[in-house]
């Protein structure tokens, strides 16, 4: 089977590929669109600020290649959110494959944000989630969150219910980190790789 | 529901946790990977692992360990010691560690922390602050300390934590060294205060010798970590007891088992 990891400007991946080291997944890191089309896997992680990442996938033309895909492809914390149609987060146009705008967490008295930590996961509606204890907890580095909407498959809730996981067509996505989520995120990663 | 997070602390001297009391007399309580691979299986929610190595020799040793470290363990990591350019941050960062604790050099230079958090991304960037009560020409006043903790510097600890957060850090790592080493709990009416002021994360560290110094920690502290090291690395409380501790006492923590 081949996985490609997604290579763009976002942050570093380092521990995403530990993580399929891991599990005893083989991987290509690379932003080469043959690869990435002829993959069996997309992995589309992420970690950094939405308008610069969605700048350079604009750059090189990966907007348009991640929406073609036609094989499961699986967005990861700033990859799920650059996935949806727009985020609040410099106001950026993102590449829409999930119709649903990412916002920034209210202010409330009390509520740091980003929400930073480990948080329990629910109400499971995907493959990803098979063989996950209820309530799974799983680890979220973030200051913007998809509201709950037609293509959440698992929900989370801080300050207000947001999207765990979504799921459209052959789009997964997770804005919790699996990678460092502990034996719930590798159970994740596992399923994703065993579609 | 977000939980609170325990952490134990490993200072790592050539590949190897050790832990003194008020940072001297250093005792070895082993391997630094296994020991965190350990505490990654009893539940622990976090690592950090401190270089106290100051040689360039050490510092190789300790990006080596960082990357085992990574490969190994599946729940998130911060490193620090010693850290003071964006080149360091760097080769910690692609090693694999989640996040990075910087503190005489933010203390040195407040715009290393501007840099790091533009270069990097805020989450990633810890600011550790080394804080103790000390008398001043205004009365007792909470002053940070560098090196360590042995060297005061003319800083007030409470503006400070603000300050770190305006630049951009994106949690902060507040040690009191009046309690560090003497396990009669944290520093409580200091944390919550910092915590209270602060939008970000606080992990509260020093002083920890039981269960319920925890439990305070979190709720009159308003910590939203917890951490330690010789209690954990000498089994004097084992992660799982405390997880299920707090979690009897309705304290939202992550249970694994």
């Amino acid at each position: 089977m081949k996985t490609v990891i997604i290579k763009y400007n976002a942050g570093n991946v380092q521990s995403v590929m530990y993580a399929l080291d891991r599990i005893g997944a083989t991987y290509l890191y690379t932003d080469n669109e043959e690869e990435i089309r002829s993959a069996d896997k997309v992995i589309f992680p992420g970690v950094g600020e939405a308008s610069t990442a969605m700048n350079y996938l604009r750059k090189v033309g990966l907007d348009k290649v991640i929406p073609s895909l036609k094989q499961p492809v699986f967005g990861t914390c700033i990859g799920m959110q650059l996935m949806c149609r727009f985020s609040e987060e410099n106001n950026t146009e993102c590449m829409g494959i999930f119709n649903v705008d990412v916002k920034r967490f209210p202010a409330v008295p009390g509520m740091k944000v980003p929400h930073m930590g480990w948080n329990n996961i629910m109400d499971y509606k995907t493959v990803l989630a098979g063989d996950l204890p209820d309530n799974a907890y799983v680890y979220f580095v973030h200051s913007y969150a998809a509201p709950v909407c037609e293509y959440t498959v698992a929900s989370c809730e801080y300050v207000l219910p947001f999207s765990a996981m979504l799921q459209k067509d052959n789009f997964y996505a997770a804005q919790f980190h699996c990678e460092i989520s502990g034996n719930a995120g590798q159970k994740i990663m596992e399923n994703f790789l065993n579609i | 529901m977000l939980t609170k997070r325990i952490i134990p602390c490993l200072d790592v001297k050539d590949g190897r946790t050790v832990k003194g009391v008020n940072f001297v007399n250093l005792r070895d309580a082993g391997d630094a990977v296994e020991l965190g691979a350990m505490y990654a299986e009893h539940g622990a929610d976090e690592l950090v692992y401190l270089d106290i190595t100051a040689t360039i020799d050490g510092r190789s040793t300790f990006i080596e360990l960082v990357r085992r470290v990574a490969h190994t363990i599946n729940i998130p990591f911060t490193v620090g010691g010693g850290i003071s350019s964006i080149g360091d941050v760097s080769a910690l960062l692609h090693a694999g560690a989640d996040k990075v604790s910087i503190n005489s050099a933010a203390v040195r230079n407040p715009d290393l922390i501007n840099e790091l958090s533009l270069e990097f991304g805020s989450q990633c960037i810890v600011v550790a602050i080394d804080t103790r009560y000390t008398l001043t020409e205004n009365g007792h006043e909470h002053i940070v300390h560098t090196h360590g903790g042995r060297k005061p510097t003319e800083i007030r600890t409470i503006p400070w934590a603000k300050e770190v957060e305006e630049r951009g850090a994106g949690e902060i790592l507040l040690t009191s060294m009046d309690t560090d080493g003497t396990k009669n709990g944290f520093a409580l009416e200091l944390t919550a205060t910092v915590s209270g002021n602060a939008n970000i994360p606080v992990i509260a560290s020093g002083g920890a010798g039981n269960m319920d110094h925890f439990y305070d920690v979190f709720t009159s502290g308003k910590a939203d970590a917890g951490l330690a090291a010789s209690i954990f690395h000498f089994r004097e409380i084992d992660i799982p007891d405390l997880k299920k501790y707090l979690n009897d006492r309705n304290l939202p923590v992550r249970m694994t088992k």
